[in-house]
């Protein structure tokens, strides 16, 4: 119960916070700390406010514990549930403007204050430094080891911090409390502001009648904050449509994202923006206010006027008309306007004598039309435009065709020049991912096809493959879901960056405008002046179409210097360093499959036996054939095949060395898992990618998206970190390391789970390695894989930096690890950190036992990678719902957790079966089903059942690997069931073992039991840490 | 009013055009069969004479050319849409000279004409199948690419799908509009395909009606004041059983037209007219 709100509350946070990299990731270990507190306290969310004030010493475990419980949770939805969080805090507010406004801006206020707090206590000062802090910051950002020093310190100072976040939170918690205005909220960041004596800096925000608004806003303020002012000076309650945007360093417009800091996102001190509308209703009719509908005109009129809404000739008069009317009321003969009145106003692209004369002709026949109905005529015929609300990008097709891709609320549109060519509607989708340039969207069979096909598209780079990744998934949220019911929620995305639509859907704003009791505002209608101003060429305008791009830049910009952040400081600190990065490793992929997946491959008929694989054979050859993405693919696609045996293989080494080197074999095996396959992938992919999926439940039958817990194991050690965080470090080193690595240990234990977890997350691992290959590509290419990485990070890093801090060497050795590209060091380092992992894991398991109950597994745990996994785990998992693995290349510990909520029954049958062995003390059970169908990657089916039960100092790891291999398909079909159970002695492993193996042959009576393994270990985490 | 995209089936206006002796022997046809000029021309006639009179419908009617043996299906040589009318580029090089008069009538009329110069685009009437919210245009022998894009272009307020048409001569070879969102679709595998495609690549929903025979799918819609729906559709004579499923249709004024003749050069009942609204027209 704790646990879950406390990693809700985690996701949360990161999510928010995402924007920032360094404060994020502070602020996460901080909110970690705080939750764990309010864990052994109370359970409340409510606390999560408050809980800032709290910290413990235990948090480590109490850490590990809530990720592990979140994971367990059907939420599960890890970032999902954070947003649905976000949301049900905000939803419930009763007030329809703001409640919800409020909340983030708390939050914000809080995150704000956290960072201050942070920093003060790094500089060791206290408000006065402040400047100063935001320079550490940005230094940190900048410079990694210093950065990795503050953030212990950060941590030591933390509970320092915490006292003071507490009065700061209060402050937040009064105004929030009193909900009572947006007035509050925006009164309390500026108090904190003059307190601190921030600096306040002046935003320059085009407005949409053309003019300027300037505000001045604190230096940290986030993008809710002046968009807030914004609204606020429009008098626009239903501003759910609208956002703001910029102009990134690459001249394209971003939006503004309303979470993380202005100051991340603009890169440049250009604090100039420009007011849009980034959701266009589908019906304006269902507006609430008139002024709503006013604005929406304002920004079409200037859509269709620079042609980025093409309509006809007829169709540019009529809307001219009613835009007079609007403008000008009735036309009045006796008042001729002087002759050039219209040719003034700029009406279309192409405007002529022709087009005035039946504008104007046309709007005699307006007479007696209010203002407002003419908007409301307006709109009538602006939203039957075929292009109205279509967000168009860039794109070639697989045949490297120049093509244009729409998004819109219905779903995902294809254009070859003006011609759509296809068609994907939302529910037709099943998963939205990007790789590097790659765009990938998932189609949900046909009613006379058997298999899911994934279509890929290439955008120009990365960063505009993430854009649009990110378009899509803040339309598919806003138009397509219905509430933000926190847990259960299917909703359709969930993004391997952090991040996630954070504002109202369209049904909820709906809602909230239909409880608008206030009368219509006056508002004055000035949009000559914009259209007059649009002749002259104000450029500012523009801006819609990147709005609807949304802020990627911003937050890549941030996941970047986040990154950069956790890079730099791994080398100072080791420790420190080298848990925040696994975390941040961890984060990169989600993965939201349908729990269905994993049923089907239990109770897979033959049918559905080849249909797998004929699906599987299908993804190959998707792969194979395209063009570009197929490096990547074809990496995976092989890992997936790959992996599978050698993973077997692997176990087997597992067993004959586990024994000897209890603890550090385990360890080193699991880590040696999580290494091979980053190595097969990054020698495979030789270039670390990140993918962004979303996955879109609507269309699943699964009633609950699986919960998949996300664990990214890093095992690489400090050291490795340091390696890892030179950025340019060849991924061929990275890759050598995984390998020697895995020769060195031997131990191989083959991580079944990783197997597993690659055949259904394989695009997961796939970011994991692109982790650890990250930096590099940061270097090379853009920095938004660095923010993906960053993010992940964020996430992590909370917990990584606890489970340092708690003197858990493990986990950073982990984190390290798998950054560095070192093999011996990792090989050392994860065999001192896995067994002071697994001790730390024990704890963890300790704290989770609440957690296991729920049933959720973390198959990361399972992996072996277990204690160290784990906290990453718990900071992936918590939010989303399904589990997104990362793999990160070198790293011992990768793993990825899958879980479908479908199956919940059945997790919790197996959660039950095994838990009677393990129950009793912290078991942790991971339960992954490889999604095969739902990745349509690759791996057919792998089911993956992982528990782990430790104990303070034993653990004990149980692993049944059930292998089924058909003939007669062009591939093969291996079922691979892990369980791992870490305990302490006590633990019966025989009968756990016993258990294990008649609970898998009653799920799958069809096959057979190929392997299991043993795995007992000893902590050793003694001997090497520190 | 001039909203867009009002009024779906409201016309005003017909363009027709007789047939040429040489329909018989020169007219382009995919199959081998004989055609009685004029028994052909007795059925036109009488279709003529149901969109005049009974409909009540401001005919055009254009001489026949006999240098041009397709010229009785003016359909092809002109797509017509509020007031809008683009000039098409037939597939068929030897219908390329039917546009003339075409335009002709069309300027005549008032309507914005829209040529298609592009040497490149082909774009034949009988491929545009415009449901009153969209067009689908038939990729076919007798329609490219190109050409879809210039009607793309020319139509801006409309989204342009693509559907592929590979069994049969035009996309309207096999389906047309029945009533607003209403399609009316022949029941063979392509046509099934092509009506899959068309619902998949649309943001509306639209109704379906199967008829058993393909060309039977090719029937005329209207709705007219004092009329309400129209629908001249196949023969009991020349397709029993889509007739059947015609005659089933309620609140319609059903209008068998015989079209036994011009279908053996794979003229269908959209291919003998192209009709216009002049009175929505701003």
């Amino acid at each position: 119960m704790t646990t879950e709100v406390g990693s809700e509350t985690e996701v949360k946070e990161k999510a928010e916070e995402s924007a920032d990299q360094p404060d994020q990731s502070e602020k996460a270990t901080e909110e970690t700390q705080e939750v764990a507190s309010a864990e052994g306290e109370e359970k409340g969310k409510e606390k999560e406010g408050k809980g800032i004030s709290k910290f413990l010493p235990t948090w480590l475990k109490k850490q590990k514990s809530l990720s592990q419980t979140s994971p367990t949770k059907e939420a599960a939805l890890k970032e999902e549930a954070i947003s649905v969080e976000k949301q049900e805090e905000e939803g419930p507010a009763p007030e329809v403007n703001g409640l919800a406004d409020e909340v983030p801006e708390k939050e914000a206020v809080k995150s704000e204050q956290l960072k201050e707090k942070e920093e003060k206590p790094h500089s060791k000062a206290s408000t006065d430094t402040e400047p100063a802090k935001e320079e550490k910051v940005d230094e940190s950002v900048e410079k990694s080891p210093e950065e990795t020093k503050e953030t212990t310190e950060g941590q030591g100072v933390e509970e320092e911090k915490k006292e003071q976040e507490g009065e700061v939170q209060g402050e937040g918690e009064g105004g929030g409390g009193g909900e009572e205005g947006q007035t509050s909220i925006f009164q309390s960041p500026l108090r904190l502001v003059r307190k601190t004596k921030m600096k306040l800096v002046v935003c320059h925000v085009t407005l949409l009648d053309g003019t300027d608004f300037s505000c001045e806003v604190e230096k940290r303020a986030k993008g809710q904050f002046l968009f807030f002012k914004v609204c606020d000076h429009l008098n626009l309650l239903e501003k759910d449509y609208f956002g703001l945007t910029y102009k990134d360093n690459h001249e394209q417009t971003s939006c503004l994202d309303p979470m993380k800091e202005i100051k991340r996102q603009i890169r440049s001190n250009n604090w100039q923006f420009a007011f849009n509308v980034k959701f266009y209703p589908p019906d304006p009719s269902l507006l609430s206010e008139d002024i709503t509908r006013y604005l929406l005109c304002l920004q079409l009129r200037e859509d269709v006027a620079s042609g980025r809404l093409p309509c006809s000739f007829v169709t540019h008069a009529l809307l001219g008309s009613y835009t007079l009317q609007a403008e000008f009321g009735d036309y009045e003969p006796d008042q001729p306007r002087p002759v050039d009145f219209m040719s003034q106003l700029n009406f279309a692209p192409s405007q002529n004598k022709e087009m005035e004369e039946k504008i104007l002709e046309l709007h005699k026949s307006h007479r007696g039309m209010t203002p407002a109905q003419a908007d409301a005529q307006f709109l009538e015929n602006a939203k039957k435009l075929s292009m109205y609300g279509v967000d168009l990008h860039h794109a070639k097709d697989s045949e490297g065709v120049d093509i244009m891709l729409g998004v819109c609320a219905n779903g995902l549109l294809v254009y070859k020049d003006r011609l759509r060519i296809n068609r994907f509607a939302w529910p037709k989708i099943l998963k939205i991912s990007y790789k590097r340039n790659n765009f990938y969207i998932k189609i949900r069979p046909g009613e006379t096809e058997q298999f899911e096909s994934t279509v890929g598209f290439k955008l120009q780079n990365h960063r505009s493959a993430k854009r649009l990744w990110k378009v899509c998934v803040e339309n598919h949220s806003f138009f397509r879901l219905n509430t933000p019911e926190p847990p259960t929620k299917p909703r359709f995305l969930t993004l391997g960056s952090k991040f996630r639509y954070s504002g109202r859907t369209q049904a909820q704003t709906r809602t909230a405008s239909s409880l608008i009791d206030r009368p219509a505002p006056r508002f004055e209608r000035t949009s000559s002046k914009r259209i007059s101003r649009s002749l002259d060429g104000a450029p500012m305008i523009s801006i819609t179409e990147a709005g609807r791009d949304s802020a990627e830049n911003g937050r890549e910009h941030r996941l970047d210097d986040s990154k950069v952040k956790t890079v730099d400081v791994s080398p100072g600190d080791v420790e420190d360093t080298s848990a925040q990065s696994p975390l941040r490793v961890h984060v990169d992929n989600i993965y939201v499959r349908h729990s269905n997946l994993m049923l089907e491959d239990h109770d897979k008929t033959q049918d559905e036996v080849l249909k797998h694989q004929a699906s599987i054979s299908q993804l190959k050859r998707s792969f194979m054939e395209a063009p570009p993405p197929s490096p990547p693919q074809t990496n995976q696609w092989e890992k997936r095949l790959t992996s599978s045996p050698a993973t077997a293989v692997r176990v087997q080494q597992q067993q004959v060395v586990s024994e000897p080197h209890a603890e550090a074999a385990a360890a080193a095996a699991a880590a040696a898992d999580f290494t091979i396959s980053d190595t097969k992938e990054s020698a495979k992919t030789a270039e670390v990618e990140i993918e962004e999926t979303v996955v879109i439940q609507e269309v699943s039958k699964a009633t609950k998206p699986a919960l998949i817990t996300v664990t990214t194991d890093s095992p690489a050690s400090a050291p490795t970190d340091q390696e890892t965080r030179e950025p340019e470090v060849t991924v061929q080193e990275e890759v050598a390391v995984p390998k020697d690595a895995k020769a060195a240990k031997q131990e191989s234990v083959s991580s079944e789970s990783e197997s597993e977890e690659e055949a259904e997350y394989h695009p997961n691992v796939s970011v994991s390695l692109s982790h650890t290959q990250i930096p590099e590509e940061k270097e090379e290419e853009d920095k938004e894989n660095e923010d993906e990485t960053a993010e992940q990070n964020m996430l992590a890093p909370d917990v990584s930096s606890h489970q340092a801090e708690t003197s858990h060497p493990a986990e950073d050795i982990s984190g390290g690890v798998v950054e560095s590209q070192k093999e011996d060091m990792k090989k050392n380092a994860e065999n001192e950190k896995e067994g002071r992992e697994t001790e730390d894991s024990t704890d963890d398991l300790m704290m989770t036992p609440e957690e296991t109950p729920n049933g959720v597994a973390l198959s990361e745990e399972a992996v072996a990678a277990h204690v160290e996994e784990e906290p990453e785990p718990r900071i992936n998992g918590e939010p989303r719902p399904q589990v997104i693995c990362y793999s990160e290349p070198p790293v011992v510990k990768t793993e990825m957790v899958t879980i479908s909520d479908t199956f919940a029954a059945q997790k919790t049958e197996i959660a039950t079966k095994e838990v009677p062995i393990v129950h009793t003390e912290t078991k942790t059970i991971t339960y992954e089903a490889a999604q095969l169908d739902g990745t349509g990657d690759g791996e057919p089916g792998v089911l993956m059942t992982a528990q782990t039960i430790t104990s303070e100092s034993l653990c004990t790891t149980t692993t049944t690997h059930i292998t089924k291999t058909l003939k007669g398909g062009l591939s093969e079909t291996r079922i691979e069931k892990r369980i791992v159970i870490t305990g302490d002695c006590d633990i019966d492993h025989d009968k756990a073992l016993a258990q294990a193996i008649k609970e898998a042959k009653e799920q799958h009576p069809d096959m057979s039991v190929t392997r299991v393994v043993v795995h007992k270990e000893t902590e050793l985490a003694e001997e090497e840490e520190d | 009013m001039a909203a867009l995209m009002a009024g779906f089936g409201l016309y005003t206006h017909a363009i027709v055009r007789r047939i040429p002796a040489s329909l018989a022997k020169e007219a382009l046809r995919t199959s081998e069969a004989e055609v009685d000029v004029d028994k052909a021309r007795g059925e036109h006639d009488a279709y003529v004479e149901v969109l005049r009179t009974r409909l009540g419908l401001d005919v055009v009617d254009l001489p026949a050319d006999e240098s041009f043996p397709d010229c009785v299906f003016v359909e092809d040589a002109a797509v017509v849409c509020g007031d809008t009318a683009l000039i098409t580029r037939p597939g068929a090089e030897s219908r390329r000279g039917e546009t003339e008069a075409m335009k002709r009538a069309l300027k005549a009329l008032n309507l914005n004409v829209v040529e298609m110069t592009d040497e490149n685009a082909t774009l034949d009437g009988g491929d545009v199948l415009f449901t009153g919210r969209e067009f689908f245009v038939g990729l076919s022998s007798r329609t490219n690419q190109r050409g879809a894009e210039i009607l793309a272009d020319a139509f801006k307020d409309y989204a342009v799908s693509t559907v592929p048409v590979l069994a049969s001569l035009h996309l309207k070879s096999f389906c047309s509009m029945g009533g607003p969102g209403l399609i009316v679709i022949g029941s063979s595998e392509p046509a099934q395909k092509a009506l899959k495609i068309m619902q998949q690549m649309s943001d509306h929903c639209y109704d379906k009606l199967t008829v058993p025979d393909d060309f039977a799918a090719n029937c005329i819609y209207m709705n007219l004041p004092d009329k309400g729906h129209v629908l001249l559709h196949c023969t009991a004579e020349q397709y029993p059983e889509s007739f059947k499923v015609f005659e089933k249709l309620k609140d319609y004024t059903l209008i068998p037209v015989s079209n036994m003749e011009k279908v053996k050069v794979d003229g269908a009942l959209t291919c003998c007219s192209i009709l216009i609204n002049k009175k929505g027209s701003i």
